[in-house]
């Protein structure tokens, strides 16, 4: 059987290519991290792949508004061929392909027009700004996937829990069509939550106080998907921040993070559809 | 024309930043702003139309769904009474500008000179109080900036400011010859006047040397004035400075111990002590053939191995004096400076793993009237803190372990020590990685940052205490993200073979690294016409000395160049072909082809005369205070968990990634709840190994107003014993399993050079360094933990005018250790009901520099000591429990004692602990806050205890059990002295630094 190949997008202050790449490996996929000026010259292709990755990171520093001036680049950057690089990210979603970002990769999807892109326009609908405490906040939290979502990212998730590390992730929806739309397309695909799996606004659980306690997005295919915390943090077990206790409760464990499921997934929904 | 683009919130979109400011102007300043309307003004200096000018508004800088946009005219909004402006000073790194012409570049598809400053980016706030001149200038120079490096307007509505901060320079001057050939006097005044921090000694000696017939026939021959340039003696000034050549530590030392009548003569504490313990230890490593020490003190970093593919690069800095003057620049351009070391050590090109942070400060509430130049401890806290953040966060480096202390004599001069260990393969190609080989004809390549007058004198003012006048040079701000393009790109490079080695311009710019370099080749000839600068007009030497920040200097093979050239173009990272090495023994810097510096490097590196220093031990007489002795000890542990020195950190903590690249293991705050604080931070190396690091920290400069020796020993020791308690193991020459440990030293201690007048108690300073440096000595050696690499700060005084700060004698040891598989490393938190709690180690009565007599305001004299046969038998006991796998929580105790270890082990994890204490000999304080060193407390499983008690005999004794019930209760021979609900003391814990 062919590859799953996943490309995982790097350079401009992009800092968590590294366990992107080993989230798509272990999920077993090949991945490549590559700068994107290499992509913008042409000298590696996006149809090579079947997975396009924007990990997190801190692209020019958050300037002018996190992942404002990468979208800035690849929305208006051209190709040697004179296409715009945006159009080549046009065709491969338009090839049913998937597109992940996190933290940083979320924000630029999202001011990049990409995500939710609920009036097919392609143009900014929302935005990812200042957390409410206009802090930056490293700490653990629970997502609650949304049963509506039939992204096949979360297949097989209810609640996870994951690392946030941002100061920039309350989501802001301004626009009540553009809201009513995500709530009834179930765009809203994770939600801050408690352990138990209700969807909060109180903080920490929110750690940002997004609306709709918004913890990521999709479009309404499903295939592009953004979020702000962190799976790939959450490659392995002892990644979580009580793991000596939940050791010690159940000896015979997994040694697998719950993070790598979202990888797994779809590395494994491409490898099924291949089969078809 | 310059066009300037105003950048507002939409009706409706959350101000936060205005609402901080608010809020911090109330709670600091007790100032009443009135809501506060945040907006952000970019000042463009390119030739546009406005239509593209326009365009770059709307679609480059404004977020649709958050802002309005002005153009060329200033919002004057109705309902508010007052404004500020905060601009950059001239010549201020502003990286939001540089962002937004690489995005006005993209969008407009422009070739622009996007490297130099075009765009300026300020903050305009509008406040919706009628406030004074005076309060806005204080919310303007405490909230929003620094005048150092800010330019401020602020006043009434309407607001009509335009600033535009273009650095403009008159024509410089070339070159300036001085004549040395004056008296003593006129030397002296020549190195004040120029900032050269050099002594008469020194002086002298340039002056001789430049008097040398040699000399003087060789400079004629080769055409050059016989008189010194101003970039020779800015050059050598720098070269000798206490920052580049550690005269203190290399100084011919007499010390007379005053009590015993003992008389050392010390021929370099470096050389004796550190450099000595390590060559021992390399030298049991070596006979037993299992030496992973791979290089010591020699490069920027020191490097171990860590298995048969890799290495580890571990250095620690500070950058004390210029986070004093501009708090979060000196944070940010240390952590970034430090990062940039392990980055170049060698061939270069580590990958960063982790960075730690260990901070000293004056206490937040502090009182006395600030001197002129001080910043209040709370300003300097918070402006370190978020330099920390943005150093380590948009670097993408994990900030996984440090500490914070609180001491008023910390109020002056903070201490800022910034860690970085990273990782490089065994082997680039067939060379090892940590070889540096210079080669005549290789070529120097700068690469990075452009070169500004950034940090003229750093390295000298550094070396000098901070006075009212203190140049604003010295101030700068690093850069993360075109340090971030740097080292991705250096790291590509080095994979690729492509650079021979490398080091960083740090303190002295190219002076510095290219100094050091070429005493490998033995030569090297500089064309400084050639080095990129952020604009124009500077003086020859002011480039060859600029610490201009994120800048590398590579050493490259002819051939390489074409392929590098490329690499560089596709990763927008800037780099230049400066000069060549040669081998003709001399540094030969020119511009447009003119010597402006001529100088031989064994002089260069060599000729500063040896200092000679005095050191006088004399035994102070200290007691033990009588306190009352019915204190109500429930509140008496409150106090002490809400004191600066022990409350949470979380505050902090929170606002560091340190978990960025998803192998911190042991972070610092753990349990269910994420609160309970660790001792040594665990990472794993790989995604697909489980080998790793344990990472530590040991400080404790307040058992040095008692005995400097014991507070040495005890921060070794604090060192160990978080690693062991965390799981790890010591190492051991003879097992070639055993893991290595790597470790810095970073002294930072007051001047302690004697002067009758200026400085009298030089020699007991001096007498202090000494000790601590026979601790580290004894404790070295007696463990075989050997240091690496490190670094000494020795002028941590604040003056002005007769008033003098001085920080305590203070020495960090960070530590990293091999973890042979991270899934049996041990947190801290309780983790069952019914576990049974141990006390591993004695308490011994050890009151002396407690944060309980702190309480109390005294200090006492029973400090606590090391006794490293007792350490050694119980690490071993602890490895032997954990290889059993009895432990189930460990926590070392520290700050606090025995009580406030307990109370940590129970925050957030939903239990009570019942602790019963039985004692016949110890007072109920001392058992309770003793601070005695190498004891930890340990929980087990009930069904362990045999197990547990055979390996530990009466190195461990039971204190009782955890409980459901969630209260900390201690009893001393069936006295109940503790009942408190444990989110009582959680509460106390947690509220001290909250909103700091």
């Amino acid at each position: 059987m062919k590859d799953v190949k996943a490309l995982v997008v790097t350079g401009f202050g992009i800092n968590c290519e590294v366990e992107m790449q080993a989230a798509f490996r272990i999920a077993g996929a090949k991945a490549d991290i590559v700068h994107l000026n290499d992509i913008f010259v042409g000298a590696v292709k996006l149809a090579d792949f079947d997975i396009l990755s924007f990990p997190g990171g801190f692209s020019f520093g958050d300037d002018l508004g996190s992942g404002k001036v990468l979208a800035n680049k690849m929305k208006y950057k051209k190709m040697p061929d004179g296409r715009l690089f945006y159009d080549e990210l046009k065709s491969f979603i338009n090839a049913g392909k998937f597109i992940i970002g996190i933290c940083n990769g979320f924000q630029f999807l999202v001011k990049m027009g990409l995500l939710p892109n609920t009036a097919g326009s392609f143009e900014q609908e929302v935005t990812l700004t200042s957390n409410d405490s206009y802090q930056y906040e490293d700490r653990w939290v629970y997502c609650k996937v949304n049963p509506q979502s039939s992204s096949p990212f979360l297949t097989g998730i209810d609640v996870i829990a994951l690392p946030v590390r941002h100061g920039e992730g309350k989501l802001i929806i301004n626009d009540k069509i553009t809201g009513k739309m995500i709530i009834e397309l179930g765009l809203n695909c994770l939600s801050y939550c408690d352990e138990e799996g209700n969807i909060t606004p109180q903080y920490p659980l929110n750690p940002n106080g997004s609306d709709l306690n918004c913890a990521g997005l999709t479009d309404s295919t499903g295939r592009v998907f953004g979020m702000m915390p962190h799976p790939e943090a959450f490659l392995a077990f002892y990644n979580h921040p009580d793991w000596t206790r939940k050791k010690l409760e159940d000896p015979n464990h997994i040694e697998t993070g719950e993070g790598l499921k979202i990888f797994a997934n779809i590395v494994n929904f491409v490898k099924k559809r291949e089969l078809k | 024309m310059i066009n300037r683009i105003q950048i507002l919130y939409k009706d409706g979109i959350p101000d936060t930043r205005g609402r901080k400011i608010a809020r911090e102007a109330q709670n600091f300043l007790g100032i009443e702003t009135g809501k506060i309307k945040s907006t952000k003004i970019y000042i463009i200096n390119y030739d546009l139309t406005l239509d593209q000018v326009n365009q770059l508004a709307e679609n480059g800088l404004c977020d649709k769904v958050l802002h309005n946009i002005m153009l060329n005219e200033l919002l004057q909004p109705a309902g508010f009474y007052s404004f500020i402006l905060a601009a950059k000073l001239p010549g201020v790194t502003d990286d939001e500008g540089i962002s937004a012409q690489n995005t006005l570049s993209d969008l407009l598809g422009l070739t622009l000179d996007i490297r130099t400053q075009h765009i300026f980016s300020q903050e305009l706030l509008y406040l919706e109080k009628n406030l004074s001149s005076s309060e806005l200038q204080k919310i303007a120079e405490t909230l929003l900036g620094n005048k150092l490096i800010n330019h401020f307007e602020y006043g009434l509505l309407p607001v009509e400011a335009l600033y535009l901060p273009e650095v403009k320079i008159l024509q410089a001057k070339f070159r300036e010859t001085i004549d040395l050939d004056v008296d003593d006097e006129a030397l002296l005044e020549i190195s004040r006047s120029r900032l050269l921090s050099l002594n008469l000694a020194e002086m002298q000696a340039i002056r001789d040397y430049f008097q040398q017939p040699e000399v003087r026939i060789n400079r004629r021959h080769r055409g050059i004035n016989r008189k010194v340039t101003d970039c020779e003696l800015e050059v050598l000034a720098q070269t000798w400075s206490e920052h580049c050549k550690h005269k203190e530590f290399g100084a011919l030392i007499h010390y007379e111990n005053e009590q015993t009548g003992e008389v050392l003569e010390i021929d370099s504490l470096f050389q004796t002590y550190i450099k000595g313990s390590t060559e021992i230890i390399s030298r049991r490593l070596e006979a037993a053939g299992n030496n992973w020490l791979k290089l010591v003190f020699t490069d920027n970093a020191g490097v171990v191995q860590v298995n048969k593919e890799q290495v580890l690069v571990w250095k620690v800095e500070t950058h004390n004096s210029p986070s004093a003057i501009d708090p979060y620049g000196g944070a940010i351009t240390g952590i970034l400076g430090n990062n940039r070391d392990p980055l170049a050590t060698g061939i270069g090109g580590a990958q960063l793993l982790f960075n730690t942070n260990v901070l000293c400060f004056g206490p937040p509430d502090y009182k006395k009237e600030l001197l002129p130049g001080q910043l209040h401890p709370r300003r300097i806290f918070s402006g370190v803190r978020e330099g920390i953040e943005d150093g380590g966060n948009k670097s993408g480096i994990p900030t996984v372990n440090g500490s914070i202390i609180f001491d008023e004599r910390y109020s002056g001069k903070p201490l800022v020590y910034c860690g970085t260990g990273g990782l490089m393969p065994l082997k680039y190609g067939n060379r090892p990685s940590w070889e540096k080989k210079i080669d005549a004809g290789d070529l120097i390549f700068m690469a990075g940052g452009r070169v500004g007058k950034d940090g003229i004198h750093g390295a000298t003012f550094s070396s000098a205490e901070i006075d009212e006048n203190s140049p604003q040079s010295a101030v700068q701000i690093g850069s993360p993200i075109t340090q971030k393009l740097l080292s991705d790109f250096m790291q590509e490079a080095v994979g690729k073979n492509l650079i021979k080695c490398s080091t960083d311009n740090g303190a002295g710019g190219l002076s510095s690294s290219i100094g050091e370099l070429a005493q490998i080749s033995g030569g090297a000839i500089i064309n400084l016409e050639k080095v990129p600068l952020k604009y124009a007009n500077l003086e020859p030497w002011e480039i060859y000395i600029s610490e201009s920040q994120e800048r590398m200097t590579f050493v490259i093979e002819g051939s390489k160049v074409k392929e590098l050239r490329k690499l560089a173009e596709r990763r927008d990272v800037e780099l230049t072909e400066v000069g060549v090495f040669t081998s003709d023994g001399y540094i030969d810097v020119r511009y447009d082809d003119k010597c402006v510096a001529w100088l031989n490097i064994e002089f260069l590196h060599n000729g500063y005369p040896r200092k000679k220093m005095e050191a006088a031990w004399q035994k102070q007489y200290l007691r033990e205070p009588e306190l009352i002795n019915d204190e109500d000890y429930n509140v008496t542990l409150k106090r002490l968990l809400a004191s600066w020195n022990i409350c949470s950190r979380e505050s902090v903590i929170r606002q560091y990634d340190h978990e960025v690249k998803g192998k911190t293991i042991i972070k610092p705050l753990m349990g269910r709840q994420g609160k309970t604080p660790q001792d040594a931070a665990v990472m794993r190396l790989d995604h697909e190994s489980w080998q790793g690091i344990a990472i530590s920290n040991g400080i404790c400069p307040k058992y040095g107003d008692i005995d400097a020796y014991q507070m040495s020993a005890g921060a070794f020791d604090e060192g160990i014993r978080q690693i062991i308690s965390a799981g790890g193991r010591l190492p051991d020459p003879d097992d070639k399993t055993a893991p290595f440990w790597s470790v810095n030293d970073n002294f930072c201690v007051p001047d302690s050079s004697y002067d009758e007048i200026s400085n009298p108690d030089g020699k007991l300073k001096l007498a202090k360094l000494v000790q601590m440096n026979q601790a580290l000595y004894d404790m070295s050696t007696w463990y075989n933990i050997p240091m690496t690499s490190g670094k000494d700060s020795m002028k941590n005084d604040f003056k002005a005018g007769d008033i003098k700060i001085s920080v305590p004698p203070t020495i960090l040891y960070s530590m990293v250790a091999g973890i042979d598989d991270i899934r049996n490393t041990i947190t801290s938190d309780f983790k069952q009901a019914g576990n049974l709690i141990y006390l591993v180690g004695k308490t011994r009565n050890e009151l002396g520099g407690s944060e309980y007599y702190r309480l109390y305001g005294e200090i006492g004299a029973n400090v606590p000591r090391v006794f490293r046969e007792t350490g050694l038998r119980i690490y071993k006991k602890m490895m032997a429990a954990n290889v059993a796998k009895l432990i189930v929580s460990s926590h070392d105790i520290s700050d606090g004692g025995l009580a406030v270890c307990v109370a940590e082990c129970l925050f957030g994890t939903g239990f009570g602990a019942d602790i019963r204490l039985s004692e016949d000999k110890l007072s109920k304080a001392a058992l309770l806050f003793s601070e005695t060193h190498s004891r930890f407390v340990v929980s087990i499983k009930t069904e362990s205890r045999e197990e547990f008690r055979k390996v530990f005999g009466s190195d461990a004794s039971l204190l009782g059990e955890v409980t459901t019930e969630e209260y900390l209760k201690i009893s001393v021979n069936n006295e109940q002295l503790i009942t408190t609900a444990v989110e009582e003391l959680l509460t106390s814990w947690s509220s001290s630094l909250q909103e700091i």
